[in-house]
Order: C-alpha cells, then sequence, then structure tokens
C-alpha cells in the first residue's frame, strides 16, 4: 500500500490551511516583529508535525501487525537487546532537527529583541509603559503627554517601550505586533515593536497580577504619521496636565477607563534605575535613592513600609564610587543604556 | 485576638465545603467507633513501617487529592465556559487555580507515584524493606498532614490565591495580605521535608539493599527511573526549602528577600522557584516513564529493547532538567544570549525523550500485544504525550516564547505532558500492580470503558486549549468578554472536561465494583511478569520474601520461569523486622499544629509546637527498639498457606 500518497496530501491541506488562521491573532501579524514569530511558529509547526508523523506511523503500524490475534497463539516474542544503528539514527536526526531550531531561535530572538531591520535608520519613538494595579500607564516623553489604558503609535515607525511596574510583575502585550515582556518594578525592560498597518489591536496583561488581572486589557491604536502628529497637537492642547497628587490618586484606583494628559509623570516618578537621559558624568551616585522601586515607591513608604536600613555599615545601600573612574556596569544599566543588545 | 483572619465569608461554595468537610470527619469518626476499628487504625496503619501499607496510604491519600484537584478543575472549567460567567468571583477563581496546580502537582502526582515507589522498589529489588522505614513513615506523616494544612486553608482563612508559583510581589505580604500565602510556605515546606528524606531512603534503598547477583544493569527499569528520580529529588528540594523558607521569613518576620523595597528581588524568587520548578516535572515524569517501561515489556511478551539507551537517556534528562529553568521566564528581560542558551538546553531534552519513545516503539515491534487496561493507558501514552512533547520544543523557542508565555497554548503543552505522561502512568501502574497488593485484578471492562471516556475527553479539554493561546487568551483569567471570541472553544473544553469526570468517576466506581465481585487470584502473578515482585506471594507477607532471591539475570523472575534459572535456593531462617512506631505520626501532627500557628503568626503556640517536634525527633534519635525476629516456622507455615497447602 502506498503510504505516501495521503502523507503529501495531508502536509499539502495543512500547508493551504494555514494562512487561514487569521482569526488567530498570533498568527495574523500586522508588524515586523510579530510577522518574524509568526514565521517561526509556523515553520516550527510543520517540522513537529513531521516527528509526529513518524512517532504515528510506526506505532499505528506497530500495533496492527504485531497484536495479539488468535492465528499468532503460540508466537513467542524473540529476544531482542537493541540496535546500535536505530540507536544513532534516533539520536543524531533529533539532534539535526534540534539544531536547526536552535539556529532559528537565536536569530530570530536577536531580530526581535532589536529595532526591526527596515526601521533600523529611524530613531525609535521611546514610550514609557507601566502597570499599577490594575492599569497601564504610557508616558511619552518625546511628545511631554501621558495616557491611561491605550496607547496611539504612528504606523512605519520603530517604538521602543520602555516598561516597569509599580508593583506586581505584568507583562505587556500586543499580540499582532509583538511578543511580550516583563514589566517589573526594580528595573526596566524593553520592547520593540513596530506597525505596517493601520488599526486597532488588543493589549493585555500577560501575567497574572492578582484580582484586577482579567481586566487589564488596554487598545493599541496604530495611526497614520499626520493622524499621530495630530493627536499629539491635540492632546497637549486640550487635555489636563498630570499633576503629582493627581497622579498619587490615580495609583491607588483599582480600575479606570482612558485618561489622557498634557504632561508625563516621569518627572516626579522617575521610573526604576533610569539613566537614559544622563550622560555618563551627570551621574551622581550620592543623590541617586538605590532602594529598588521606583521614587514613588519610596516616598509612599508609609503605605509599604519597610525596616530602617541601619546606617553606616558595608551593606548601606549607596555605593561610593570613585569619580574620576568610570562608572561600574550593571545588568540593570545594559538595560536601559543599549536597547539594542 | 482577631477571629476575622479565620473566617472565610460569603460563598455558599464555601459553606458547603465546611459542611462538608465537617460531616465527612463526623461520619469517619462515628463509623471507625460503631465498627470498634481504632485500635485497628492505630495498630495497622497509624503506626505502620511496613513500606507496602506507607505506599498503600499515600496512594489512597492521592486518590482523594485528585478527587479534590479535579473538582477544582470543574470549576475552574465551569467558570470560563462562557463568557463573563459569574459562578465565581476573581478572588475565588484566584484561590481555586491555586490550588489546583498545588494539589495536582503535590499532593496527587507526586504521592501517587512515591507510592507507588513504596510499594514496589524493594519487591522490584528483593529486599525486605526500605533502608529507612521509620524515616519512611516520617516522610508519610509529614506529606500528609502538609497536604491536610493546604486543604484546611480554603474553610479557615483563605486559601493562596497567587497561582502555584506564588511569584512575588504578588504573594508578598504587600500585596496578598490574607494568610493564604502563609499556608503555601508552610504546608509546602512541611510536605517538602517528607519528600527530601524520601529521596535519601530511596537512593539508600536502592543502591545498598539489592538482592545479591542484582547489579545496576541487571535491575527492573522502573527502579532504574526511581533511582534517578530520587537522586533529582535530593539535588533539587533544597532549593525550594531554601525558597520557601526565605518566603516565609519575608512574610512572618519582614525580612526583604524578595519584596520591592529594601534590596529585594523579586526575580531572585522566580529562579529559586524554578530552579526547584523544573527538575520537580521530571521527578514526576521519569517514574512515570519507567512504569511504562515495564508495563510495555510485560504486555507485549517481549524484553525492553536498548535497555543500555533507556538507562543513559534518563541520566542526560535528569542532567539536563537542572541546565533549562529560565525557560519558564523567557519574558523576564534577560537578552539574546541568556534565552539562546535556555532554548537550546531545552531543546536538548527532546532528544532522549525521543530515544525512549523510540525504544519503546521497538519494544513492541515483534512483540505479542494483549490491550488490557494498564496497556491501554501505555499505549495511549506515546501519541498524546508526544503532543506534549513537540509543543514543548515550540515553547522552547524563546522567540515563539514571547507569544506563547503565560497563554492557554503554555497550559494545553503542559497538561498534555501532564497526564498523558504522569497520570496515565500512576492510573496504569495502578491498575498493574493492584492484584500484587490486594489479591485480585480490577475488572477489565469497566476499566477499558474509564480509559475510553479518559483519553478521548482528555483530548476534547485540552487541544482546543492551544487554539484560544494563539488567539491570545492567557491563563488565570477568570473571565473574558464575549466579544474575544474565546467562547465556544471554552465551552468544548468544558464538555471535554464533564466527559473527564465522567471517567474518572468510572475509575473508582471500578474499584468498589472490584472489591466486590473480582475473583481472587492466588498465585500472585496475574499478568505473567518479568520482575521480582510477581514472585512473591498474594497477599503478599510482611516480610516480603522468605528467602532473598538470587538474582542472574535482567527480568529474573522471566528467566526464572522461562529458562528454569532458579531464584530462590537459600533455607528459610528467622527474618529480622522493625517495629511499628506511632512517633512519625506524631510528628507529623505536632508539625501540623507548627505549620498553623506560624500562618496565623501564634507565636506561643507555634514555640509550643516546635519544642514539641524537637522532642519527638530526639526520641526517635534515641530509640532502642532495635525490631524482632519472625522465627522461622512461622515464615514457613505463611509460606505453605499462601501456596495454597494446609498448614
Amino acid at each position: 500500500m502506498n503510504k505516501k500518497g495521503p502523507l503529501y496530501a495531508f502536509f499539502l491541506s495543512l500547508v493551504l490551511l494555514l494562512p487561514g488562521c487569521s482569526s488567530l491573532a498570533v498568527l495574523n501579524p500586522k508588524g515586523p516583529a510579530a510577522r518574524t514569530l509568526s514565521d517561526t511558529i509556523i515553520l516550527s509547526i510543520l517540522v513537529m508535525l513531521g516527528v509526529l508523523a513518524v512517532v504515528y506511523i510506526l506505532f499505528v503500524f506497530v500495533l496492527v501487525k504485531y497484536r495479539a490475534k488468535k492465528s499468532n497463539e503460540g508466537y513467542i516474542p524473540p529476544h531482542e537487546e537493541g540496535n546500535k544503528w536505530l540507536e544513532a539514527i534516533w539520536i543524531i536526526i533529533p539532534i539535526i532537527i534540534v539544531a536547526f531550531l536552535s539556529v532559528v531561535t537565536v536569530k530570530t530572538t536577536s531580530e526581535v529583541e532589536n529595532v526591526a531591520a527596515e526601521y533600523k535608520d529611524q530613531k525609535p519613538l521611546v514610550i514609557y509603559a507601566s502597570s499599577s494595579n490594575w492599569k497601564w500607564h504610557f508616558s511619552y516623553p518625546e511628545e511631554g503627554i501621558e495616557t491611561v489604558n491605550y496607547v496611539n503609535i504612528p504606523v512605519h515607525r520603530a517604538v521602543e517601550f520602555r516598561m516597569y511596574s509599580f508593583g506586581t510583575i505584568t507583562s505587556l502585550w500586543i499580540p499582532q505586533l509583538a511578543g511580550q515582556k516583563y514589566a517589573m518594578s526594580d528595573m526596566l525592560t524593553t520592547l520593540h515593536l513596530s506597525a505596517d498597518t493601520e488599526g486597532s489591536y488588543i493589549g493585555k496583561n500577560a501575567n497574572f497580577s492578582g484580582k484586577g488581572f482579567a481586566h487589564m486589557e488596554f487598545e493599541a491604536l496604530v495611526m497614520s504619521s499626520n493622524g499621530y502628529d495630530e493627536w499629539v497637537k491635540e492632546v497637549k492642547e486640550t487635555a489636563e496636565p498630570l499633576t503629582e497628587d493627581a497622579f498619587k490618586e490615580l495609583l491607588a484606583i483599582e480600575h479606570i477607563g482612558r485618561k489622557t494628559y498634557s504632561s508625563t509623570h516621569l518627572t516626579f516618578s522617575p521610573p526604576p534605575m533610569d539613566h537614559s537621559e544622563m550622560d555618563g558624568e551627570e551621574i551622581n551616585h550620592e543623590n541617586m535613592h538605590h532602594d529598588n522601586g521606583s521614587k514613588e515607591h519610596q516616598e509612599n513608604e508609609h503605605i509599604h513600609p519597610s525596616p530602617e536600613p541601619s546606617s553606616d555599615t558595608e551593606f548601606n545601600g549607596e555605593p561610593e564610587p570613585e569619580l574620576d573612574q568610570p562608572l561600574p556596569s550593571s545588568p540593570v544599566e545594559e538595560h536601559t543604556h543599549n536597547s539594542s543588545n | 485576638m482577631d477571629l476575622e483572619r479565620f473566617k472565610v465569608h460569603g460563598e455558599p461554595l464555601i459553606y458547603g465545603a465546611m459542611i462538608s468537610i465537617a460531616l465527612a470527619t463526623i461520619g469517619i469518626i462515628v463509623g471507625l467507633t460503631y465498627f470498634k476499628k481504632w485500635g485497628y487504625l492505630w495498630r495497622e496503619w497509624l503506626t505502620t513501617v511496613d513500606h507496602k501499607r506507607i505506599g498503600v496510604m499515600y496512594i489512597l491519600a492521592a486518590l482523594l487529592m485528585l478527587f479534590r484537584g479535579g473538582i477544582d478543575a470543574m470549576m475552574m472549567r465551569l467558570q470560563t465556559a462562557a463568557p463573563e460567567m459569574k459562578f465565581l468571583d476573581a478572588q475565588h477563581y484566584n484561590e481555586v487555580f491555586t490550588t489546583h496546580g498545588l494539589i495536582m502537582i503535590l499532593f496527587m502526582a507526586m504521592p501517587f507515584i512515591i507510592g507507588l515507589m513504596n510499594v514496589i522498589i524493594p519487591l522490584q529489588i528483593g529486599a525486605r524493606d526500605v533502608a529507612f522505614p521509620r524515616l519512611n513513615a516520617v516522610s508519610f506523616w509529614l506529606f500528609f498532614f502538609g497536604a491536610m494544612l493546604l486543604n484546611i486553608s480554603f474553610v479557615i482563612g483563605g486559601s493562596p490565591d497567587a497561582g502555584w508559583s506564588a511569584y512575588f510581589p504578588l504573594a508578598s505580604l504587600e500585596f496578598s495580605p490574607t494568610v493564604g500565602n502563609n499556608y503555601y510556605s508552610l504546608a509546602l515546606q512541611i510536605s517538602g521535608i517528607g519528600t527530601l528524606i524520601t529521596g535519601v531512603n530511596f537512593i539508600v534503598t536502592i543502591l545498598k539493599m539489592r538482592a545479591p547477583g542484582m547489579t545496576l544493569m541487571k535491575m527492573p527499569m522502573f527502579t532504574w527511573s526511581v533511582l534517578i528520580t530520587n537522586i533529582i529529588i535530593v539535588f533539587a528540594f533544597p532549593v525550594l526549602t531554601v525558597a520557601l523558607a526565605l518566603m516565609m521569613f519575608d512574610r512572618l518576620f519582614g525580612s526583604q528577600f524578595f519584596t520591592m523595597a529594601n534590596g529585594g528581588m523579586d526575580m531572585l524568587w522566580a529562579n529559586l522557584f524554578w530552579v526547584w520548578g523544573h527538575p520537580e516535572v521530571y521527578i514526576v515524569i521519569l517514574p512515570a516513564f519507567g512504569i511504562y517501561s515495564e508495563i510495555i515489556a510485560t504486555f507485549s511478551k517481549k524484553n525492553l529493547y536498548g535497555y543500555t539507551s533507556m538507562v543513559f537517556s534518563m541520566l542526560i534528562i535528569s542532567l539536563l532538567s537542572f541546565l533549562v529553568w529560565t525557560h519558564h521566564f523567557y519574558t523576564m528581560g534577560q537578552g539574546v544570549m541568556v534565552n539562546s542558551f535556555f532554548s537550546i538546553t531545552t531543546m536538548a531534552i527532546a532528544v532522549p525523550t525521543g530515544v525512549k519513545i523510540f525504544n519503546w516503539l521497538f519494544t513492541l515491534r515483534k512483540g505479542r500485544i494483549t490491550f488490557n487496561t494498564p496497556m491501554l493507558y501505555t499505549l495511549a501514552f506515546i501519541p498524546i504525550f508526544t503532543i506534549g512533547g513537540v509543543t514543548g520544543v515550540m515553547l522552547a523557542m524563546a522567540s515563539a516564547d514571547y507569544q506563547y508565555h503565560n497563554t492557554m497554548f503554555l497550559v494545553a503543552h503542559f497538561h498534555y505532558v501532564l497526564i498523558p505522561g504522569a497520570v496515565f502512568a500512576v492510573i496504569a501502574g495502578f491498575h498493574y500492580w493492584f492484584p500484587k497488593v490486594f489479591g485480585f485484578r480490577l475488572n477489565d471492562r469497566l476499566g477499558r470503558h474509564a480509559f475510553w471516556w479518559i483519553a478521548i475527553s482528555f483530548n476534547v479539554t485540552f487541544f482546543p486549549l492551544f487554539f484560544l493561546g494563539l488567539m491570545g487568551m492567557t491563563r488565570r483569567t477568570y473571565t473574558y468578554s464575549a466579544e474575544t471570541g474565546y467562547g465556544p472553544l471554552n465551552m468544548l473544553s468544558f464538555a471535554g472536561a464533564i466527559g473527564l469526570s465522567i471517567g474518572f468517576l468510572l475509575l473508582v466506581y471500578n474499584i468498589y465494583w472490584s472489591t466486590r465481585y473480582m475473583p481472587k487470584d492466588k498465585t500472585g502473578d496475574p499478568w505473567d511478569g518479568r520482575t521480582l515482585e510477581w514472585a512473591t506471594g498474594s497477599p503478599i507477607p510482611a516480610y516480603n520474601f522468605a528467602v532473598v532471591p538470587n538474582v542472574k539475570t535482567r527480568d529474573a523472575f522471566w528467566s526464572a520461569k522461562q529458562d528454569n534459572i532458579p531464584l530462590f535456593e537459600e533455607k528459610i531462617t528467622k527474618i529480622h523486622m522493625p517495629s511499628n512506631t506511632g512517633k512519625p505520626f506524631i510528628l507529623g501532627v505536632i508539625f501540623f499544629f507548627f505549620g498553623f500557628s506560624l500562618v496565623f503568626s501564634l507565636w506561643i503556640p507555634a514555640i509550643l509546637s516546635g519544642i514539641g517536634i524537637l522532642i519527638v525527633m530526639a526520641t526517635m534519635s534515641f530509640d532502642r527498639d532495635h525490631g524482632f525476629y519472625i522465627p522461622a516456622e512461622e515464615v514457613i507455615a505463611t509460606e505453605k498457606k499462601l501456596r495454597g497447602e494446609t498448614v
């Protein structure tokens, strides 16, 4: 019996079916990063289908041929120790498959962790995305505006999200534009994405963060360049600025709809260990809090009490660097200085 | 003292649970009194140090926990079956999925596997008991009372609600101010100590107590898998011990190891948890692989293909299992280099796993395959688990994982490896070794019915979740809106879950029906087995083997039957046995109160029970009871009775 015919038909039909997967957001990318990931996923599905085919065919064959039936009543199975050649085959071929997928992984991971190739010459649009229970704050330092629970970005533009959290670990995820990344309270993480089609895309928090977790969806609206500039202008003209008190109140609210402000919270509540705006010489460690957690967190210590650190021990949080020496480099700084690593 | 903390409010379900627990407890107490079984319970079960009885207790506890975890699962599937269901609110859903994960992994899969280890390993290696029988009992009671502590949280104080992985800062006092996550750190800690002791116990047992002639490479494959698993336990569990201790200090004593303030690192918790957590899933799956090896060989009437490769593949899997933990949080911002390294190590595990699958297929080839209940679960494992395995390779690719992480795709993957992997294995092992322990087989027709319900329903429940993940549905969400379009597939999944419940109910019914109606097996070898455990009588005498067997080949019992190679050549002499002791049970009880006191920060009771623990441990250390001897005449008489001769 020709077993290969049906097999080819099966594979072909899969390949033809897969483009019909547009109801699956992850396989319906609208930006280069998501496209790279979608292609990677489809490639891995095809390879794994091949593996499954081999196993299933052997499995069915063996069960059908060697099942106990009346006709083989007295059959005594032979004693078989094994076979070196078979072992070699089923070790080497999987190693080749794993090696191939490893190369694909390294290549695509590196691709999505950097600015997309087609936008490499642009200066990315930096947006700070921070989470508090249970909402997202998007601060646009260049434009000087801030939104809550929605983010607008221009099409065909590299966007660099710098993420952190005012509390629990959350994960910024806009499936049709890029993979996700965690936002944490003691460091800044970076997510590169860009969109090549205008439209409205769902964003969510993908990391469980407590009671209100299921309601942390936000909209990512991709607008034309002009539309984006006009929107920014409109916000600066019509929205209220974000005062420190208003921000403190905002943080305390559990669920809120969309809000828009004509200034950001970054000035009075800087992100954790954010050195990106400063040159090396300007960093004066004595003036910086090295308590982990954002400045807002530290200033609200009456809500989050922590024990008094004892003064003047070698475990004192303030480092005392020699100012004429080069700065020690820490992994945190690599995230903020070298967003393209 | 603030009594409010102890109460759990508002839900009819919780009041229902409180009432059922109270009724069940009263029912048990009344029943034991009416049938005058308190003495029996104490003498034969609560104080036993016999590995077979301890194993049975582990498995019984696991079955009860399977029931509880299954109800959690049904509640979760019901709540998410349609958009905006109002069955469970967010807080209770969060408690339910947290306890579902904790119970299924730590209080169902682990005890089931450890129970099977306990019953079978000494028999398979031709030994009379494990190396440390009293510590074995301690292991069981610590597990049991740790599990009880977690179970009581539902009705007193509130269950943990930060996920079974309890990430900080969510699980810190700041964001989880109720006692729920205190239960987490203490219940897991107490059970974990029991498991660590088991690890030591079984390594020593397997290395030092094998019957003469049984070299390492002549051991049954289940024994090999258990040896390697216990080595993983000994290396992995201390990490959990430390992590839970630091968590307890953070939550109870104000330290800042994982908190947001003062230098605490939430990422440190994630790393410590998964350095334990990943080897943990291999602790659960490797014995399963061992069980499958035994069953495939037995029911294809053929020796295991590629014995040496099978051993080495498990060794490599166990080594690699310590090198992959970061794949649980590729999205935590480590960057390309770190993620690439862990992608490669994670995918590498597929190679030795594939070796095992092919060796099983080639064991079946040229065999003569019977399709009874244990064999059906074992055979179904191969195609279904492989789906879990290949989706694991897909998840291992860090870039792709940025889209799969924490979605239902991940949930589908791990259920596809855990259920066909570990759960089918323990069910298969349960059916396979049941007649050895209880002297009669479970009914095969009922068993096959239950199998088909379970195997098919499993796929209906979990395959849709792959698609839901690709549609963008994250895990741990208590509800979703209709516009997302997640409704239909979730409803399909719920239908599957109902089928799974039916299957498991049939399985339990089979136990009852078979106990009443199945004929007794007098041979001790109902399946024409290959390994030494089938060489004992039925029921198994307390001393296992009247005479220690002399092993000359692999599949020693099979060779003895086929090639007339005698197994038992020595004369019967008196046999040294360990005495029963109530101290492990008492230690467990005190640990329960110790844990409970710490959960509620009741310092005086905690200190007092802490002192109690030390006292019991001291009495155990200085225990002068060296056991007793069964005289040779009694052994001879027992053996005669087992063979059906008149005494």
